[in-house]
């Protein structure tokens, strides 16, 4: 499936940039973008470090074991593949709550972490567990409780209340995160 | 948000009174951060140029302007409709989008507040996909891609129909 999408990015873009005679804004991408994308790396090798190292100290001191005991009922329910005291459930439960506060890269950090834990479990590494699946879905529809980008783009363009959006998206986002998880149960049942 | 520096600080206090060596922790944690960030960084690259390539060469916007059409079928403000095609797709994208949305309609507009709340609860669909599941190289990603776009449009649905309740059009 990323193979396609990857090929068809490219595919119609350099169609598309033949056809418009803007041929350059390829050499362009290849210059700018990959730079960009070893910056956006190296960035998040700090705050994953951070995070990691923090992790390992709550790990030590049984309080992420007192987290995931806590939450046992959720996880047990998205998540019944993964053995309790798995480090894959405690990084889980870390990256949905710094997405939660939009704390997008330690999220981003976190989440890749989780996805190696979970890796460890998969019998069939080129293919995706029912788990990561669950996990991904969740993230991507993640629960943000505020949006500070769109707030700071509705209070620049002077509205009168900014933050009235809040409660809207939070319901909405809700909604696609519950759509998202009763989504993935019935499909993975299917295979 | 102070939630971070609170998490972090209940962390350490946690720690310290069940005696743990927090330094000595803290650098055996940190070292795996490095060994993931650049055994990543090859996928980084990948999706980075396949979402740089699509969005400059403008085969973006043809494609945005493809969908368009449909709007008029399902009754939706057609000015949301590039956002809803961008936002899986794009992060900054969408979020320009969103800011031309505010500033050519006005922040107290009904529009604007529907984007912004499309905005607030759908995320980056294909830009996510990508980078987890090239993180650790899985290549058949099953029922992922169909059961997000579902929520995606689930979040869409939702955005419209709670903000028809809540605000005036």
């Amino acid at each position: 499936m990323i193979n396609q999408i990857w090929f068809f990015l490219i595919f119609i873009g350099i169609l598309t940039a033949l056809a418009t005679g803007n041929i350059n804004c390829i050499n362009e991408v290849i210059l700018n973008d990959t730079q960009e994308a070893v910056k956006f790396a190296i960035s998040l090798t700090g705050i994953m470090a951070m995070w990691l190292g923090v992790m390992n100290i709550a790990k030590k001191s049984g309080l992420i074991d007192s987290l995931c005991k806590l939450l046992k009922p959720i996880t047990k329910f998205l998540f019944p593949d993964i053995p309790n005291n798995h480090p894959a459930i405690s990084l889980i439960i870390m990256n949905m709550i710094t997405n939660m506060f939009g704390a997008g890269n330690s999220a981003t950090a976190l989440g890749i972490k989780a996805m190696e834990e979970m890796n460890k479990l998969n019998p069939y590494k080129k293919r995706a567990t029912n788990a990561m699946c669950m996990f991904l879905v969740i993230n991507m529809s993640s629960i943000q409780l505020v949006p500070l980008t769109v707030l700071k783009i509705r209070a620049d363009a002077g509205a009168t209340n900014p933050t009235e959006i809040i409660s809207t998206a939070l319901i909405a986002t809700t909604a696609s995160t519950l759509i998202g998880i009763i989504s993935v149960k019935i499909m993975e049942k299917r295979r | 948000m102070s939630i971070i520096p609170f998490i972090i600080f209940t962390i350490l206090i946690h720690g310290y009174i069940k005696n743990i060596n927090l330094y000595e922790c803290f650098v055996e944690g940190a070292k795996e951060g490095f060994k993931t960030t650049v055994r990543i960084m090859p996928y980084l690259i990948a999706v980075f140029v396949a979402i740089g390539i699509f969005k400059r060469s403008s085969a973006m916007n043809i494609f945005v302007s493809i969908f368009t059409p449909i709007t008029k079928i399902i009754g939706l403000p057609k000015e949301l409709i590039p956002l809803i095609i961008m936002r899986p797709i794009s992060g900054s994208g969408s979020l320009a989008l969103v800011k031309n949305i505010t500033c050519t309609y006005g922040a107290d507009s009904f529009i604007a507040r529907v984007a912004a709340t499309m905005m607030g609860s759908a995320e980056t669909i294909f830009y996510t996909m990508a980078i987890y599941f090239g993180a650790i190289g899985i290549k058949k990603s099953r029922h992922t891609l169909t059961a997000a776009l579902l929520s995606h449009i689930g979040a869409i649905a939702a955005s419209l129909i709670i903000c028809n309740i809540f605000f005036d059009k």
